[in-house]
C-alpha cells in the first residue's frame, strides 16, 4: 500500500492537450473517484499512472517514489480495464495467475493467492471456466480478482461497472464498497456514472476537459458545487438552471428577478454581485416543493409527468429555464397531470447562485 | 387453408435452399476435379500409353505393386518413387516450418506501427503476387553458376573461392528449392497472421504489461494461442501446396533425382515415359498422400469450423 500523488500532470496528443496540469493526492488506503463527461481524460489519467502512456509534463509519485520513468510493471499498480481485458482462451484460474510472476512466487503460493482472491470475490466455483462461459458480472469479478491477487500499491479501475445492467451494477457497487473496506487499498476509480461516484467515493474529483473542476467529499461537492458545471454534472435529474437578474445582493442573501418578474431569494453570499448583474439560479429537483402561500415562487404549466415509482417528476414550462423546462421531484402519489398549473417554492438555502462565468457564490454569511 | 410450417419443414426448406446454392459449385467440382480423378483412377488400373490411349488392357493393381517372377514391379517398388517421397517430405517439412516461423516473425514486426508501414506491407507481398513459374525462372537465373548474381556477389565479397552450382549440386539443389519456396510463400503466412493479429484484443496486452508479464511469455501464452486458428489454416494451405509441389522444382532443377518431388515423378512417368497407366498410378498415390496428410493434419491441429473465424 502506498499513497499516490500527481503534480501538474499534463498530457498532449499532438496539438490536443487532453490533461492540463492535474494536481491530486490520494492518501494511503483512500478510494478516490474520478468523474467527468466522456472524453474529459479520465482513462488517459489512469493510463499515465499505470505507465501505459507517457507524460508530457508533470510528476507522479507512488509511495513517495517518482515513477514517470518506470515501466508499468515496476510501478506496483494493478489496473482493471473497462472491457476487463480477460484472455479469451484462458481459464479464470490461469487468467488470475498469469500476472503473478513465477520468479516472485512459487506454484503453491500462486495457487493459494488465486484461491483466496476467488473466495473473497465468490468466484471459486468458476475457476475452471473461460471468459466466454461467464456472465457480465462474473467477468467483472474475475477482472477484479486478477487485480487483487497481485496485491498492488495502487488500484486503478477504469469504469469497472459500465458493462453491467442496472440491477447488477447496483449490486456490484455494493460489493466493491465492501471489498474496499476489506482490502483498504489505495484506489483511483474512474466512472462517468454520477451515482457510482457519489456512493463509492471517499473523495470525489470532477474532471472537465482535462482540468480538475472540484475535489471533495461527495456530499460536499453535491451540496456546494463550486460552479455550474459540477452542479449540473452531479444529480439525476440534473439541477434546474434558470437565468435571472440580481435585484438586491448582500452577504447573507441574494434576491433575484426571474424573467417573468417573480422575485426569488437565494441563501448565498452575493457580496461580489451588483443589482442588475445576470446570474444563473440552480435548484435541484428534490428541493422544489408544491407551494400555496404567497411566498416567492416558480409558476408554470406542466408539460410532462414521469412516474418512477418512488417519485413523480413534473416538468414545468418556465420562462428562462434551460431548455425551457424545469423539473421537480414530487410525492409519488401526487395527482398532477400535464396541463395543470403548478406553483413551486424552494428553501432559501437550496437555491444556488452562479455568476456570469458559472462560478458559484460562496455560502451565505450567518446573519 | 394454411399449411402449418413446423420446425422440421422449416429445416427441410433451409436444407433444400442450401443444396441449391451449393449445386453450381458441386457441379463445377464434379466436372473439374471429380471426373479427371475418376479417369486417372481408372487409367491407373490399365496398361494404357500416351501414344495410343485408346488401346489398353485392364491390369488390376499391377501399376501400383506386383510380384512377378521373383521381382517386384510397380510404383511402390520403384526406388525413384521413394526417393521422390523423401524429397517431398523434406521439402514440405522444411519449407513450411521456415515459412511459419518467418511468417509469424515478420507479421509481428509489421503489426507494430511505424512510419512507412503500409509501403513495407505491400512490398512484403510482392513475392507472393509473382507467378511461381516466373519467380522460379528468376531464381534460376540468380542461382546460375556462370551468370548468376548470387555467385557474382559472393565471389566479389570473397565468401566463396569458386562459383557454386546451386541447383545442379545434388547436396545443394534441394536446399535451393526450399529457399526459393520460403522466399515466395512466407508472405502468404504473413498475410494471414497479420489479419489475425489485428483482431487481437489490445487491452489484454496492456493488462499483461501492467502485470509485468515477460513479452516472450505473453507471446507463447497469449498471442500464439489466439492466432493459432489463423496460423493453422495458413500451415494447412502451405503444407498441402508443398506436398504437391511441381512448378518450382521442375523449373529450377527439371527431372533431377536429387530434388524430384512426387508430382514431378508422376509427370515424368506420364509424359516423358509415355506410360499412362503407371503415371496415373503415381498420380493417384500423390492424391492419396496429400489427402491423408490433410486428414491427419486437421485432426492434429484440431481445426473445427467454429474455431476458424
Ligand atoms: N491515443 C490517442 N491519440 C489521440 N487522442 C487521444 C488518444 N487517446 C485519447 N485521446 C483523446 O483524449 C481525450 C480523452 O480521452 P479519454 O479516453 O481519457 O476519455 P475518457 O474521459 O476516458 O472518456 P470515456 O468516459 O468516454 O471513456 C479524448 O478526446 C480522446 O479523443
Ligand atoms: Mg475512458
Amino acid at each position: 500500500m502506498a499513497d499516490l500523488v500527481l503534480r501538474g500532470v499534463t498530457k498532449a496528443f499532438g496539438a490536443a492537450t487532453v490533461l492540463d496540469g492535474v494536481d491530486l493526492a490520494v492518501a494511503d488506503g483512500e478510494l478516490v473517484v474520478l468523474v467527468g463527461p466522456s472524453g474529459c481524460g479520465k482513462s488517459t489519467l489512469l493510463r499515465l499512472v499505470a505507465g501505459l502512456d507517457e507524460l508530457t509534463r508533470g510528476e507522479i509519485l507512488i509511495g513517495g517514489r517518482r515513477v514517470e520513468a518506470l515501466p508499468p510493471q515496476e510501478r506496483g499498480v494493478a489496473m482493471m480495464f473497462q472491457s476487463y481485458a480477460l484472455y479469451p482462451h484462458m481459464s479464470v484460474r490461469d487468467s488470475m495467475a498469469f500476472g503473478l510472476s513465477v520468479a516472485r512466487y512459487d506454484r503453491a503460493a500462486i495457487r493459494a493467492r488465486v484461491e483466496q482472491a476467488a473466495r473473497l470475490l465468490q468466484i471459486a466455483p468458476l475457476l475452471g471456466r473461460k471468459p466466454g462461459e461467464l456472465s457480465g458480472g462474473q467477468r467483472q469479478r474475475v477482472a477484479l480478482g486478477r487485480a487483487i491477487v497481485r496485491d498492488p500499491a495502487v488500484f486503478l479501475l477504469d469504469e469497472p461497472l459500465s458493462n453491467l445492467d442496472a440491477a447488477l451494477r447496483a449490486r456490484t457497487r455494493l460489493e466493491l464498497a465492501r471489498l474496499h473496506r476489506t482490502l483498504n487499498a489505495t484506489t483511483l476509480y474512474v466512472t462517468h456514472d454520477q451515482l457510482e461516484a457519489m456512493t463509492l467515493a471517499e473523495r470525489l474529483v470532477v474532471l472537465r476537459e482535462g482540468r480538475i473542476e472540484q475535489v471533495g467529499a461527495p456530499l460536499e461537492v453535491y451540496r456546494r458545487p463550486r460552479n455550474a458545471f459540477v452542479a449540473g454534472f452531479l444529480g439525476s435529474p440534473t439541477m434546474n438552471f434558470i437565468g435571472a437578474r440580481v435585484a438586491v445582493a448582500g452577504p447573507c442573501e441574494v434576491a433575484c428577478l426571474l424573467p417573468d418578474g417573480v422575485r426569488l431569494r437565494a441563501g448565498a453570499n452575493g457580496a461580489a454581485l451588483r443589482a442588475g448583474d445576470p446570474v444563473t439560479l440552480g435548484i435541484r429537483p428534490e428541493h422544489l416543493r408544491l407551494a400555496d402561500d404567497a411566498d416567492a415562487r416558480i409558476r408554470g404549466p406542466v408539460a410532462v409527468v414521469e412516474r418512477s415509482g418512488d417519485a413523480c417528476y413534473a416538468y414545468l414550462e418556465v420562462a428562462g429555464a434551460r431548455d425551457g423546462l424545469l423539473v421537480a421531484r414530487l410525492d409519488p402519489d401526487s395527482r398532477i397531470r400535464p396541463g395543470d398549473r403548478l406553483s413551486l417554492a424552494a428553501p432559501l438555502g437550496a437555491v444556488h447562485v452562479f455568476d456570469a462565468d458559472g462560478v458559484a457564490c460562496p455560502p451565505a454569511e450567518a446573519a | 387453408m394454411t399449411r402449418a410450417v413446423g420446425p422440421a419443414t422449416l429445416r427441410a426448406r433451409r436444407a433444400r435452399a442450401a443444396w441449391w446454392l451449393l449445386a453450381p459449385t458441386l457441379a463445377a467440382l464434379a466436372l473439374a476435379a471429380g471426373w479427371p480423378l475418376a479417369r486417372t483412377l481408372w487409367l491407373s488400373l490399365t496398361d494404357a500409353t500416351l501414344a495410343d490411349p485408346g488401346d489398353f488392357a485392364f491390369v488390376g493393381l499391377a501399376n501400383y505393386l506386383e510380384h512377378d517372377a521373383g521381382q517386384w514391379y510397380g510404383v511402390l517398388a520403384d526406388p525413384q518413387w521413394w526417393r521422390a517421397v523423401r524429397n517431398t517430405l523434406i521439402f514440405a517439412v522444411a519449407s513450411v516450418a521456415l515459412e511459419t516461423v518467418l511468417g509469424v516473425a515478420i507479421a509481428l514486426a509489421l503489426d507494430v506501427p511505424f512510419r512507412g508501414r503500409a509501403l513495407v506491407r505491400a512490398a512484403v507481398l510482392v513475392p507472393w503476387a509473382v507467378p511461381t513459374v516466373v519467380s522460379a525462372k528468376l531464381w534460376a537465373w540468380m542461382l546460375n553458376d556462370e551468370f548468376g548474381v548470387l555467385n557474382h556477389a559472393a565471389l566479389a565479397l570473397g565468401l566463396i573461392a569458386a562459383p557454386i552450382a546451386w541447383t545442379a549440386d545434388p547436396d545443394l539443389a534441394l536446399v535451393a528449392v526450399i529457399v526459393v519456396d520460403v522466399w515466395k510463400s512466407t508472405p502468404f503466412v504473413v498475410l494471414l497472421v497479420l489479419a489475425a493479429l489485428q483482431m487481437l484484443p489490445g487491452e489484454c496486452y496492456e493488462a499483461a504489461r501492467v502485470d509485468g508479464v515477460h513479452p516472450v511469455r505473453v507471446f507463447f501464452r497469449v498471442t500464439l494461442p489466439l492466432i493459432w486458428p489463423a496460423l493453422a489454416v495458413a500451415i494447412a494451405f502451405r503444407a498441402l501446396d508443398a506436398l504437391r509441389v511441381f512448378d518450382l522444382v521442375y523449373v529450377l532443377t527439371a527431372n533431377s533425382a536429387s530434388t524430384m518431388s512426387i508430382s514431378v515423378y508422376a509427370r515424368q512417368q506420364l509424359i516423358d515415359f509415355q506410360d499412362l497407366g503407371f503415371g496415373s498410378a503415381a498420380s493417384t498415390l500423390v492424391f492419396l498422400t496429400i489427402g491423408l496428410a490433410a486428414i491427419v493434419y486437421l485432426r492434429l491441429a484440431r481445426l473445427r469450423p467454429e474455431e476458424v473465424r
